[in-house]
């Protein structure tokens, strides 16, 4: 009897631990097909010291992978452009890949990973807010630096991160101005239920109560969430003039779906997303989404020759159907920003190079971008958009000259309570 | 009054699905007492095959494309009839009659499977379009649309709950099921090849699972963990149901989808399912066994 209980420990530890290695296994595959560079780099690294490691940790899988892969692709695109112009101080940049697969725990062990073993000079990384909100004590801890590339709530402005997405005063304030001007006075707030949408919604809400407009309803749906019929019965009895969505992932692909089977359209209620880019628009089906409203800093449509350049680049890099979109666009320049600031401070130093980093401007494909050396953050032009049949967004409104960035909303009589709440 | 019937609608549709998820489970937990972490996985596995259908479609004429859900349906459930075989014939049979041993087990393949599906399609959801003739509503009244994809749903779980039925019931090879499941040596004395039978059994299970995740194909986006999305729920279904009732696990779906949903519709959807599932420890308090018990001459 023993001999058999015995068996079947070890029968079980072997079942589990070869499930283990097929996560790692996939890991390290994903780590070496992504960059052409890579194997390029690990040759170099052997040679001496003249290479650079930076880490870039996105989530590869789980729920949000729909979004960050994309990010992990401009980054990786960013890179192998300036090794190709001889490296940043004559260095070559060698990316270290990491998967922080949609889970918060694991963006900060990976993050302590990057930081005290590879010994990176930086990492590009994060989407949700969760995920950089677990990341920040890490980075604070060991003193690292972090580029965090995607729109977020605000509120916040850590020494240790630059921030290369829109903060609220650059996204959400302007987009419910927009809104209100076009005559969409009741809102109907709709999120996943983490940091991101629950602050912006405070924001909005307090931004409603002060300009005229109204709030008809909050609702919260678990991230991963896919069944909307409920939301969109609420909806339905509410009767508002818009719905202000803060879904985050791929719980937009069945908000969306469901919303269309639900007979609703764009013409009979508008939706303005401030997580929908044209990759997210790919993924759902743009006949889903046409008609519908967003709300960015850059879209794949906006009109620079850095753009163009930036566009034709990607598609040549990962296939015609591609496309590019915000944060992507957002990551792209973080890489260059910090390269600049690298060469600026003629070191990797992260305090060198924060020093540095103060007022570096930067012909980004959205247009110029200038790091504020007050908060970390970046100045960057507003645009909202229509989401076309053909998958691509149209801009209807921008803010004609970058915005500078305020996270903490000072510039705003409406947002005194919020910070301070918070 | 048009909200309470477009909730009990929802309701019946969310119900709909629990049911087409948990009817596989209960085959497995409930007959054959595996309790069967890989179930998420077998969803996952008719999606993907729903989706490869749709792909292959794509290569023939357009007028044609519209009839691949027809096709991926079949295809779905013999994937995943497959796939269930091969696992029950070289890991489960292995493990009856150890239900602890054959949680952690097939928990192990579940996670071994995703990450197959992850490295063949991708870390990315794919789409799967869906067929035009269940695009939109049907328009009942003003404010009452009833989508076309849920009516569709509703119809298909009643034809796999009927087909069960008739094959459990009725059908030569269902009986001898039962008679396995419910005396192994007597059935095995009388000569029914009970080795057989479990992988048969088995195996359906898992096909009614591929069937489930060729539904889901159309209310939302597929990935390699589309199934621990609705895992928990079928077990609660099945739990809730009494384990080895058929008649259980249409109750159980019933009551958990129509409660979710109200539950939802008057608090928030986090919060929904929290009630949801204090109900039902509560009720599993009161009847331990679930809605329906089977009786035995078994000493407890």
């Amino acid at each position: 009897m023993k001999k058999i209980a015995w068996l079947k420990i070890a029968g079980l530890a072997v079942s589990l631990s070869l499930a283990l290695t097929g996560c790692g296994g996939n890991n390290e595959d994903n780590a070496s097909s992504a960059p052409a560079s890579s194997a390029a780099g690990s040759a170099a690294a052997s040679g001496g010291g003249d290479t650079v490691k930076v880490g870039i940790l996105h989530s590869l899988s789980g729920t949000m992978s729909i979004s960050e892969v994309t990010v992990k692709n401009s980054e990786s695109m960013a890179i192998d452009e300036i090794n190709a112009k001889g490296g940043v101080l004559g260095k070559k940049i060698v990316p270290v890949i990491e998967d922080g697969a949609s889970d918060w725990p694991t963006f900060a062990e990976k993050a302590r990973k990057l930081l005290s073993e590879d010994k990176v000079a930086t990492v590009f990384g994060g989407w949700t807010s969760a995920s950089r909100k677990a990341m920040l004590p890490v980075f604070e801890e060991l003193n690292g630096l972090l580029w965090y590339p995607v729109q977020y709530e605000g509120l916040e402005s850590s020494p240790n991160i630059f921030y290369t997405g829109a903060t609220t005063n650059q996204q959400i304030v302007p987009s419910v101005d927009y809104l209100l001007e076009q005559g969409k006075k009741k809102f109907f707030l709709l999120g996943s239920d983490y940091v991101f949408p629950r602050t912006a919604n405070k924001i909005i809400k307090a931004q409603l109560a002060a300009k005229g407009g109204e709030t008809v309803a909050e609702e919260y749906t678990p991230l991963g969430h896919t069944d909307y019929t409920t939301i969109i019965a609420k909806i339905k009895e509410a009767k508002p003039d818009v719905v202000y969505n803060t879904l985050n992932g791929d719980s937009n692909v069945a908000f969306f779906k469901q919303l269309k089977d639900a007979n609703i359209a764009a013409a009979d209620l508008t939706t303005l997303s401030v997580s929908i880019a044209e990759e997210e628009v790919k993924g759902i089906g743009p006949d889903f989404l046409a008609g519908h409203l967003v709300a960015w800093n850059y879209y794949q449509t906006t009109d620079t020759p850095e753009n163009k350049t930036f566009v034709e680049n990607f598609k040549a890099k990962y296939g015609a159907d591609s496309v590019t979109s915000d944060p992507m666009e957002a990551g792209y320049t973080a890489v260059y920003l910090w390269a600049a600031a690298v060469e600026k401070a003629g070191s990797f130093d992260v305090d060198k190079v924060k020093e540095a980093a103060k007022g570096i401007e930067w012909n980004a494909p959205e247009g110029k971008v200038t790091i504020d050396g007050d908060n970390q953050h970046i100045y960057k032009t507003v645009r909202i958009g229509e989401i076309q049949p053909d998958g691509m967004i149209k801009e209807l409104w921008n803010s004609g000259s970058p915005v500078k960035p305020d996270p903490y909303l000072k510039g705003y009589d409406w947002a005194k309570d919020l910070s301070a709440g918070s | 009054m048009e909200m309470w019937i477009t909730q009990l609608f929802n309701g019946l549709s969310v119900s709909s699905i629990l049911l087409l998820i948990a009817l596989g489970l209960s085959i497995t937990f409930g007959l054959m007492g595996v309790i069967n972490m890989a179930h998420g996985e077998f969803i996952m596995i008719g999606s993907y095959a729903a989706y490869l259908t749709q792909n292959a479609f794509k290569e023939l004429p357009k007028s044609m494309f519209d009839t691949y859900f027809l096709v991926a349906l079949p295809a779905s459930f013999l994937v995943a009839f497959a796939v269930g075989y091969l696992l029950e014939n070289l890991l489960i049979r292995h493990l009856y009659g150890r239900p602890l041993d054959s949680l952690l087990a097939t928990w192990g393949v579940g996670l071994v499977l995703q990450q197959i599906a992850r490295s063949i399609f991708g870390a990315p959801n794919v789409a799967v379009n869906s067929p035009s003739w269940l695009n939109g509503g049907l328009h009942v009244m003003d404010g009452i649309d009833l989508p076309y994809k849920r009516l569709f749903i509703l119809a298909l779980v009643s034809v796999c709950l009927a087909a069960m039925y008739v094959y459990i019931n009725r059908s030569h090879s269902g009986r001898r099921m039962r008679a396995v499941m419910q005396n192994r040596e007597m059935a095995a004395c009388l000569g029914i090849s009970t080795r057989r039978v479990d992988g048969m059994t088995f195996a359906i299970g898992s096909g009614i699972a591929g069937v489930a995740g060729c539904a889901l194909t159309l209310i939302g986006p597929i990935g390699p963990n589309i199934g621990t999305y609705y895992i928990v729920d079928a077990f609660m279904v099945v739990v809730l149901g009494g384990v080895g009732k058929l008649v259980g696990t249409v109750l159980g779906a019933l009551g958990i989808g129509v409660f979710n949903t109200m539950f939802e519709w008057w608090s928030t959807a986090s919060l929904g399912k929290v009630f949801v599932f204090l109900c039902i420890v509560a009720f599993l308090q009161w009847k331990p066994k679930g809605l329906f018990a089977v009786r035995t001459r078994q000493l407890d």
